[in-house]
């Protein structure tokens, strides 16, 4: 879906600040959900940071390793605080993008209602 | 002591080769590619990112393809490829509460906020052999049901803890960052969270066996399932040039709250204490197994006499690691010759003095 909207757009010259780079982050968590920080385990990410001609900068930190994927969440960071993009990013690449994701996650979440179950506790025999 | 030895250059050229032949199997029949692995050995794929402890499918099913499914062996090369790896920095922690529920189960509460959703679970199947997967079929289409908008669920275990009942779980003063056992060497006594790191990147096999050891009576903590949730939960990350957090993706996990007895002590009054498992993307035995080995471990600060082997640290966390129990075992393949040739000449020397 990045890919679709970029090739829509004029291609913004850029150079890089920090060419994408794949690399790992430790994951956090807390014992018992809510305690003691610990460390679960490392994920991957990659990040990159460039600037357009005019000065404006874009920087982006994604899970996984692709690289392409990298640059083109910078451009659109860059691009979307360009006067009068903002918005346009918002209408032509975000919301649609929420829009499918928010469907995806709303059809598992009816996937897994449909297995909501409710447990009865049989009453023992008086005696028993 | 081991003695290096050289030479076989050639014959471990072939024996590449070898393997290489063996992995792919008979050439007349189509190739794993890591999509289907990723799809289709997802329970694989998702225990080789927990033990291997990075969090990447790709890599993950890569390792298994390569390792012709041997888990250990994945696991050991998602190691070895993480060690290439620059590190970042840490995400901020982790708030299961607001995990997107795929699976959620109580054992201690029938009735609780946000239901019991049982999810993709092989727990009511009967475990016969279903022989019409042995040939490909049409894909399985799950119902659905509602209106598909997910509330957060609190932990069940909230329920309790307002009461009092059982121990509620807070960071320390200052919420201090923890040791980060990729970075510098198990030490004992070990603090909860080093354990934690440790048993979440511990061998599945190993912690079962732990866990099953304290329900069989080597430590009572008397374990009840308090919630077991399996679900997709955004991380977010502050970077350095940025100062604030922003989110960068999704992963799944699964999490495991044992709730266990405790007699109270001279200070405290009796309630339920806690175990607490956590893993990357569906591994549920695995998150409840570090829950219960969690709870023993954790003799010490509730002033129970650690006797047991599951109660013991040092024990435990040392020959958790399938890496290094893997690693040591299998090292023994290895040419021994001049160390055992010294031995053979000793038991020799012994016998002639009789």
């Amino acid at each position: 879906m990045l890919e679709a909207w970029a090739a829509r757009q004029a291609q913004a010259p850029f150079t890089w600040l920090r060419p994408p780079e794949s690399g790992l982050v430790m994951v956090r968590a807390r014992a018992g959900g809510t305690g003691a920080k610990f460390n679960l385990g490392e994920m991957t990410v990659t990040r990159c940071a460039l600037r357009l001609n005019d000065g404006v900068i874009g920087v982006a930190y994604v899970a996984g390793r692709s690289h392409r994927k990298a640059e083109l969440a910078a451009l659109v960071d860059a691009s979307a605080q360009m006067p009068g993009m903002g918005e346009r990013i918002e209408r032509e690449l975000l919301e649609p993008l929420r829009v499918r994701l928010e469907a995806e996650a709303a059809r598992m979440q009816r996937k897994a209602q449909a297995t909501r179950v409710d447990f009865f506790t049989l009453a023992r025999e008086a005696g028993a | 002591m081991y003695v290096a030895v050289k030479g076989g250059e050639r014959a471990i050229q072939n024996s590449y080769e070898l393997i290489a032949e063996a992995r792919r199997g008979d050439p007349a029949h189509a190739e794993l590619t890591l999509d289907q692995i990723k799809q289709q050995m997802r329970l694989a794929v998702d225990r080789v990112m927990t033990e291997g402890s990075v969090y990447d499918a790709d890599l993950a099913a890569l390792a298994l393809k390569q390792a012709a499914g041997d888990i250990a062996e994945a696991v050991f090369l998602l190691r070895a490829f993480r060690a290439t790896l620059p590190r970042f920095g840490y995400t901020e922690p982790l708030d299961t509460s607001r995990m997107r529920l795929w699976r959620r189960v109580s054992a201690t509460f029938k009735d609780l906020p946000g239901g019991q959703i049982l999810g993709p679970t092989y727990d009511y199947t009967q475990r016969l052999l279903d022989f019409s997967l042995s040939e490909p079929a049409s894909s399985a289409v799950a119902a659905e049901s509602g209106d598909g908008k997910a509330e957060p669920v609190p932990g069940v275990l909230s329920l309790i803890e307002q009461e009092g009942l059982i121990e509620p779980q807070e960071p320390a003063a200052g919420d201090p960052d923890p040791t980060d056992l990729t970075r510098e060497p198990l030490r004992f006594p070990a603090a909860r969270p080093v354990r934690l790191q440790n048993l979440a990147r511990g061998d599945e096999g190993f912690l079962l066996a732990m866990g099953y050891s304290t329900q069989r009576g080597y430590s009572h903590t008397h374990p009840f399932a308090g919630e077991i949730r399996f679900g997709v939960l955004e991380v977010e990350i502050v970077p350095e040039e940025l100062g604030f957090a922003v989110p960068i993706g999704e992963i799944a996990l699964t999490e495991c709250q044992m709730v266990n007895q405790f007699a109270g002590s001279a200070i405290e009054p009796p309630k339920f204490t806690r175990g607490y498992g956590l893993a990357f993307g569906h591994c549920e035995r695995k998150a409840m197994a570090m829950a219960l080995v969690d709870r023993a471990l954790r003799a010490g600060e509730l002033g129970e006499s650690a006797e047991a082997p599951a109660q013991k640290q040092e024990f435990v966390l040392s020959h958790s690691d399938s890496l290094e129990a893997s690693g040591f075992v299998q090292h023994l393949k290895l040419p021994h010759y001049v160390d055992f040739q010294s031995e053979l000449e000793l038991v020799r020397k012994m016998r002639a003095r009789r």
